[in-house]
């Protein structure tokens, strides 16, 4: 059940394009509770995704969306 | 029909950034925009008025596109960049981050500003083609990674390395040129 960063951070990754197996998702739930560098990578993966999709809108679509 | 060949032709702008954003090249793009307006045209009753015409089109787009790389698919795996560059150099012989990823603050309020989106870009830019191409389909045209797999010719394990790879090279950019300053 322990992994490293590095395999933490992949699996973060992987989550976001499949379903993770069981033991997967416990062993990176497990490493992102004690482990502040993959909770903020994990986040900042998300977050590119809602970058990207914003990316591809008009700019004054992103402006609509602020207010 | 005029007011539809109007209405197609006023989301060409919409639809030529979106065919750019994932084909990289300005060509490419054109013709993709060009082959779905004229598809669109040439079949209004297929639209019908039963959803918005923009979500239309751009699903009209979004299989010129996947045409578009599947025919090019050969070109880009002859490149032999990718396998070069590794995220390897991001974690010690331990598996241990060197330099541990800090927390961004209010990263969504960075949506908000146009100098974010350009910084953004200039990162994809800098990703190699076909780890680029990988993930703008998985994370622009939002392809399932199975679909990916197939039109690139990749083994899953492959196509998730090169997603795993785009992530880290881009939250490090942002990080270096956006976040951290």
């Amino acid at each position: 059940m322990i992994i490293t960063c590095k395999e933490a951070t992949r699996l973060a990754s992987q989550g976001l394009d499949r379903k993770l197996g069981f033991l997967d998702r416990v062993a990176l739930r497990l490493h992102l509770a004690i482990c502040k560098g993959c909770t903020n990578a994990a986040r900042q993966m998300e977050f590119l995704r809602r970058a990207i999709t914003r990316l591809g809108e008009d700019a004054d679509e992103r402006g609509a969306l602020r207010r | 029909m005029d007011d539809f060949r109007s209405g197609v032709e006023r989301h060409r702008p919409y639809l030529l950034r979106y065919a750019s954003l994932q084909l990289r090249d300005k060509d490419a793009a054109e013709d993709a925009v060009q082959e779905t307006l004229l598809a669109a045209l040439a079949n209004e009753s297929g639209f019908g008025g039963r959803s918005n015409l923009r979500t239309w089109l751009t699903g009209i787009l979004k299989h010129k596109i996947i045409d578009h790389i599947r025919r090019s698919a050969r070109e880009i795996a002859l490149g032999a960049d990718e396998e070069t560059s590794d995220f390897d150099a991001l974690f010690d012989s331990r598996g241990h981050w060197i330099e541990m990823p800090a927390a961004w603050s209010d990263p969504d309020a960075s949506l908000a500003q146009q100098q974010f989106y350009a910084k953004l870009e200039e990162c994809l830019a800098r990703l190699p083609a076909k780890t680029a191409r990988t993930f703008m389909m998985r994370e622009h045209l939002g392809c399932e990674t199975g679909e990916i797999c197939k039109e690139l010719g990749l083994t899953p394990t492959h196509c998730w390395v090169l997603l795993h790879r785009a992530r880290m090279s881009l939250r490090e950019c942002l990080q270096a040129n956006w976040f951290g300053k």
